[in-house]
């Protein structure tokens, strides 16, 4: 399950489970509640709002419920059930009028990972945990939407952070991961609530700035194209209200 | 020609020649060889196959048979010919259900860098050989597809390997070809012996990880899309391996 806690200008999501070392898995409940709590936050944004997504304990996300899905009558359609109703988190995090920053306190795995880099600023635990797509030692191919995400997010060290990460399933460590730049920060002491500290931080700045939550979400959604492609997002020009009419900035 | 060895789990496409220092040009023959090669190592293959690609002498490979082409009655059209049939060698690597090594011993150049920058692991002779896209230099265009793959395999900062190499034709020894993330390893000492000893090594630890080949190719073809999507091919719906889902994924 998750919450949404609103602190003045800041929403923290947070992923939650029954027992500290949850692994916090993204099962149908999950999704639902990570969809609603995004799209309240998104009817509350106001210029200066931030998000930060996070967890507690020995994992952030380890990806979808697969134990979920074995437990039903057909587990492939159960999971091609979770793949596909979790294509609009992702669209929602792309579309949110605000900055999104992902506190990651442990380790995240396939959609777990996924729900990290669809954030526009990845903090991870230097201390612990690893990040890791599952996937090739499963034995299972990518949906097109985390194609997408790893091709623009990922794409890091020449071809190295696709390959490595995506196609030979290396789990990274945190500081390695921000080494390559696959994530930008990597918080080696403090642990967990070093890294919420420091997403805090993050949000305080960039909230300074106090931008217009539409136009914010239209530029995100341009510099990663590929992702809205593959989602069907579509992308309108936005004129904030404050723009100026006259052009403000002399050369 | 080129011949397949099978070593157990690994297999090994040499590039042979008919002289000493041969340049192991790429003509309609030769590209036919290949092609039997790579179907013959896809029938055979099973989990863990590792595919090695590697030649002896001065040169890896040095493209196109253009003095093949001249001596026909219409040059430009064996080299288009030559071109089309190399798009027959670009899908059945991209599709190769095993992991993929390069081990490039000498010059690469023209067909023979692209062929090389197919392999999921470029291995270059550091003490000797130049990668090189004579193709400005020749007056040559490049073929789309051969455009994607480049575009998709190398990286580096705003782009600077793909001019250097492929607009400013600079040919490029071992060292400044990993800096400009054209190649992944240049293994300074021990020559041939030691990149095929190199290449041997990787396959052996990441043959043990027992991939399925399918979902392999799937992920690769994903992650590197655009070569795909400029062949105008479809990909098929995602590939779940029989593997149990639950029992593998562990952290």
């Amino acid at each position: 399950m998750c919450s949404l806690e609103q602190r003045d200008n800041l929403f923290i999501l947070t992923l939650t489970g029954p027992t500290p070392d949850d692994d916090h898995r993204l099962g149908p409940s999950t999704i639902s509640s990570l969809l609603s709590a995004l799209r309240r936050a998104s009817s509350l944004s106001t210029p200066g709002s931030v998000l930060i997504t996070t967890s507690s304990g020995k994992f952030f996300s380890n990806g979808f419920d697969l134990s979920h899905a074995q437990s039903t009558p057909d587990p492939h359609r159960s999971l091609q059930l979770m793949v596909q109703s979790f294509r609009p988190v992702v669209s929602a995090l792309l579309s949110l009028p605000m900055p999104t920053i992902a506190a990651v306190n442990g380790h995240a795995a396939a959609a777990g990972l996924i729900l990290a880099l669809s954030h526009d600023y990845v903090v991870v635990n230097g201390a612990r945990g690893f990040l890791y797509m599952s996937e090739v030692d499963i034995g299972l191919t990518l949906p097109d939407y985390f194609e997408a995400v790893l091709r623009e997010k990922a794409r890091v060290g020449g071809r190295k952070g696709l390959r490595e990460l995506a196609l030979w399933g290396t789990r990274l460590k945190g500081a390695d991961a921000a080494e390559i730049g696959l994530v930008d920060e990597a918080v080696v002491a403090g642990g967990e609530e070093g890294v919420k500290k420091r997403a805090e931080e993050k949000a305080a700045e960039l909230g300074k700035r106090k931008w217009d939550g539409r136009v914010y979400a239209e530029l995100r959604k341009g510099l990663y194209k590929e992702v809205c492609d593959v989602l069907g997002l579509e992308r309108r020009a936005v004129v904030a209200a404050t723009a100026p009419t006259a052009p403000r900035s002399k050369i | 020609m080129f011949v397949l060895h099978r070593h157990g789990e690994v297999f090994t496409l040499f590039l042979t020649g008919t002289i000493p220092d041969d340049e192991h040009h790429l003509s309609p023959a030769i590209i036919a060889s290949l092609l039997s090669c790579l179907r013959q190592a896809t029938s055979l293959s099973t989990s863990g196959s590792v595919l090695i690609t590697t030649a002896s002498g001065k040169f890896f490979c040095n493209g196109f048979d253009l003095k093949y082409a001249r001596s026909t009655p219409s040059p430009s059209r064996q080299v288009e010919k030559m071109v089309d049939s190399v798009k027959d060698v670009v899908v059945a690597l991209l599709n190769l259900p095993m992991l993929t090594i390069a081990a490039v011993n000498g010059h690469a150049s023209g067909a023979g860098l692209v062929l090389a920058l197919l392999h999921d692991y470029v291995i270059v002779n550091g003490c000797h050989g130049y990668m090189y896209m004579s193709e400005i230099d020749l007056g040559l265009r490049l073929p789309d597809f051969a455009i994607a793959i480049l575009r998709e395999k190398v990286g580096s900062e705003r782009r600077r390997g793909l001019r250097e190499l492929v607009l400013w034709g600079r040919r490029m020894k071992g060292e400044e070809a990993l800096a400009l993330g054209v190649v992944d390893e240049a293994l300074m000492e021990g020559g041939e012996e030691e990149i095929q000893r190199r290449a041997k090594e990787m396959a052996m630890e990441l043959g043990k990880k027992n991939w399925d080949g399918r979902v392999y190719a799937e992920l690769r073809k994903g992650l590197f899309k655009e070569v795909w999507v400029v062949l105008g091919l479809e990909r098929t719906a995602a590939v779940v391996a029989g593997t149990q889902m639950v029992s593998r994924c562990r952290i």
